[in-house]
């Protein structure tokens, strides 16, 4: 047996160091067109800006690994921070309490997702866009349609935008930025090193191989939507604290911003590929473009345009480094 | 002589409207090597499948080392050491080549939800070098090649224990290279006293590799044989032995050196090779071979659907440049897929949207594009009454029509678009047997008003009665053109496995 083991460096690990590389070259440009992009204050903002898009995508790159997808995250988290509102405030719960409900109300709906699409075959798509209608309406109805603000609870906006770091170092990086890389770090784990994640890499890459190696692949495709509802909980705790009220109105969209910077990060549409770290890049690669737009006083508009094209790209670049193997 | 560790017993499998095993037996020993052999649809995987509780047997016994035995999944069988390496070969891509030895194993014996991959990348470290793969347990499947990646199958399934192993054609995409180091492995698998079932088109690999053979035909068990005591000769002539019956072979017909296509050494790497046939005017062309001997592609080709390497093709004596369908719609090639559903019909739409389909350029105002309804109305109108297509209307949906007039549809698109060259791949599955003789039927009309035609077609009696001439192909080669009045069954199997010896195939 000859032994001529190539050194290659691996598809994955190449893959993203290009998307790290990208972001590096677009802060670097951002930072020669404008001063004010590269200052403490700015960078706590880009931080701050990538928490909630960060948190939503993690759980989408779970459920996108395992070959589906999921929009109605967007909606989800709106209603989880209703429903966290109507616990702290209406009920008058403890704050924690009502954050963990909060969360549990994304959990099931999420459970409710994966009980459809993987033991009911209902197409992922179609179910998702449903479940997206049904928080949508659902949050509009339980808060009447009124922005409901956390005012009683004290200090509830710590957790986003106040900064332990800064007390102790000076600079200011806000709290919910650790939560992200809390989440980030388990996430990675659950991904990598448990047989969760495995079998979620199984299912996306081949169901039928999977189901035929023993797989339980209802079970598992419904846990991984199951977290994508988790992680709509966390990205809800996150948004109220920042805005100090929950506002049923808003959170339509974040869903089609979660998928793009998962896209960005190398996750595949069809499965079996993507990476908690590549999503986490690609979310501060949309977040870094927009606030870098921003600061060049380009309007929303068009900062819009130019992540509509940069995710197109993306993909495009990705399907050219596959060709070309 | 020790006791069968398998035998299969009067086994019968129906599906809606076929029976697909009829009263099948089957006996396996401890380290035999045993050819399962039968022309496509004689049964032969659907056997395996009933074994591995893919398929739930309508009657007959299982009997595993005596004791009665019905397995529900796959699971149950791998776990009483059956195991089945597919075709299509059942790994997941993205995964590395350890990963999916021990899926759904990853911590044997243990409940835990971590991972250890160092462990079982140090067991598959171990399988890997018994079966002198040159591998890394860390490498994705996706980036092995077909024969390595079946090496990891049958890894698999030695890592599972398993005590018969059945490989369906398991060399249909290997080089010749390959197929030794297959071999070898199977040797050494047989030398641990595991049985296995060898299923392949292949003579000359039988001949090789195989200790007893069991012979199917049409849902039947036929024969089985120890090796040394048949001749390919012998096996063939029972792989056909029915048949031949009246229908015989078609009338001679007088037709003139005028070849409306011409191919000349077309090859596609990987496909086929150095394909080279003549068409003439009002000719019916019978392509003949086993499934994957690459006529499906070389049609496609042709039409301009794939692409082709090398080679060349004449329309009318003049070099056609085909590179799209469009360019061979030009050419007045039609081509008929074999998979109607898939690529044949457009299901949701009428009839008569399915007969225009291809010519509403015919039909509409060239600047607003606008379709006049009427005079595609007429034309399709037309051809439903030419060919008899038994419809309740033009507005009818052709999905409700039967497999034959929706065929028949599909022939009224490309004669309404003014075909000369019409490539029919397998016209007649999926249709009953009345409606079969109604295809021959417009075939040879066609025929006679100066079309002409390639067909291809798996089922022999079927080549015979309607061809012309007889092209027979193997493993992506042309191997003979025949005659199709004077040749025999038995001359086009020959054909058909007539594998090219020594180099490389392909």
């Amino acid at each position: 047996m000859n032994t001529n083991k190539k050194t290659t460096i691996a598809p994955g690990v190449l893959q993203k160091a290009i998307i790290l590389g990208s972001l590096i070259l677009i802060i670097i440009i951002f930072s020669l067109l404008s001063p004010n992009f590269l200052t403490l204050s700015n960078i706590g903002g880009i931080l701050l800006a990538t928490t909630v898009n960060g948190i939503l995508s993690i759980g989408i790159t779970y459920v996108m690994i395992g070959g589906g997808c999921d929009i109605s995250v967007g909606t989800n988290m709106t209603l989880c921070g209703v429903m966290m509102a109507v616990f702290a405030i209406t009920f008058h719960l403890p704050a924690v309490l009502s954050v963990l409900l909060g969360i549990l109300v994304g959990t099931v709906v999420g459970i409710v997702n994966g009980f459809m699409i993987a033991k009911c075959k209902v197409p992922p798509f179609i179910q998702t866009l449903g479940m997206m209608m049904i928080c949508k309406g659902l949050a509009l109805v339980i808060s009447g349609a009124k922005p409901i603000y956390m005012d009683d609870i004290e200090n509830y906006q710590i957790i986003a935008t106040g900064s332990v770091i800064q007390k102790i170092t000076g600079i200011n990086i806000p709290n919910g930025i650790f939560i992200m890389i809390g989440i980030t770090i388990v996430a990675s784990f659950l991904l990598n090193k448990t047989i969760l994640g495995r079998y979620t890499f199984a299912i996306g890459s081949n169901e039928e191989a999977a189901r035929l190696s023993g797989v339980n692949v209802v079970k598992w495709k419904l846990i991984g939507y199951a977290l994508c509802g988790t992680m709509s909980g966390f990205a809800a705790w996150f948004m109220t604290a920042r805005l100090n009220s929950a506002q049923p109105s808003t959170g339509a969209g974040y869903e089609m911003d979660a998928i793009a910077a998962c896209i960005i990060g190398g996750a595949s549409m069809s499965g079996g590929e993507g990476s908690v770290s590549g999503t986490i890049i690609g979310a501060f690669v949309m977040s870094v473009l927009i606030n870098g737009l921003r600061i060049m006083s380009v309007p929303s508009e068009w900062q819009t345009v130019v992540t509509g094209a940069v995710v197109i790209f993306a993909v495009y670049l990705d399907t050219l480094r596959k060709k070309g193997k | 002589m020790e006791g069968a560790i398998l035998k299969m017993e009067h086994i019968t499998k129906t599906f809606p409207g076929v029976v697909a095993l009829d009263d099948c037996q089957l006996e396996l020993h401890t380290g035999e090597v045993h050819g399962l052999i039968g022309e496509n649809g004689a049964g032969k995987s659907t056997l395996m499948k009933v074994l591995c509780g893919i398929y739930k047997k309508d009657s007959g016994r299982i009997l595993l080392e005596g004791r009665e035995i019905e397995f529900a999944n796959t699971r149950e069988s791998l776990a009483n050491g059956i195991c089945m390496i597919h075709q299509e070969l059942n790994l997941m891509p993205h995964l590395t080549v350890a990963q999916n030895i021990y899926i759904n194993r990853e911590n044997e014996g243990k409940h835990s939800f971590l991972i250890n991959d160092k462990s079982i990348n140090e067991k598959t470290e171990k399988y890997i070098a018994d079966l002198h793969m040159n591998i890394l347990p860390t490498t994705k499947v996706a980036g092995l090649t077909v024969a390595k990646q079946q090496m990891v199958e049958i890894a698999k399934a030695i890592s599972y224990h398993s005590r018969i192993l059945i490989m369906d054609e398991p060399t249909a995409a290997l080089t010749n290279d390959e197929i030794d180091d297959l071999f070898r492995v199977v040797e050494r698998l047989k030398k641990q006293n595991i049985a296995i079932v060898y299923i392949s088109h292949r003579m000359d690999e039988l001949k090789r590799i195989c200790d007893k053979i069991t012979i199917m035909r049409d849902g039947k068990y036929i024969d089985t044989s120890p090796m040394q005591e048949i001749t390919v000769n012998e096996i063939i002539s029972k792989m056909v032995g029915r048949k031949i019956e009246t229908e015989g072979h078609k009338k001679q017909k007088n037709l003139r050196d005028d070849y409306i296509l011409e191919v000349r050494n077309l090859t596609s790497e990987g496909k086929f090779k150095d394909v080279s046939f003549q068409l003439k005017r009002g000719e019916i062309l019978g392509f003949s071979g086993l499934m994957g001997a690459g006529r499906t592609e070389v049609a496609r080709a042709i039409f301009g659907a794939d692409r082709y390497d090398r080679g060349e093709i004449y329309v009318n004596g003049k070099k056609a440049s085909i590179h799209k369908t469009t360019d061979a719609v030009k050419y007045g090639i039609g081509y008929l897929s074999e998979d109607r559903k898939a690529f044949g019909i457009l299901k949701s739409l009428s009839v008569e949207d399915n007969i225009v389909i291809s010519s509403y350029q015919k039909f509409s105002r060239r600047i607003t594009g606008m379709v006049r309804k009427k005079e595609c109305s007429q034309a399709a109108e037309e051809y439903v009454e030419q060919l008899q297509i038994k419809t309740p209307g033009l507005r009818q949906k052709i999905q409700f029509l039967s497999g034959g007039n929706q065929q028949k549809a599909i022939i009224a698109k490309w004669l309404l678009k003014n075909s000369d060259i019409l490539i029919f791949d397998e016209p007649t599955r999926g249709i009953d047997i009345g409606a079969k003789n109604e295809i021959y039927d417009l075939l040879e009309k066609l025929a006679g008003e100066g079309k002409s035609i390639i067909m291809i077609s798996s089922e022999l009696p079927e080549i015979l009665k309607l061809s012309d001439r007889i092209a027979v192909m193997c493993e992506g080669r042309l191997t003979g053109i025949v005659d199709g009045q004077s040749t025999t069954q038995e001359e086009i199997m020959k054909l058909s496995t007539a594998r090219e010896e020594g180099g490389n195939k392909r």
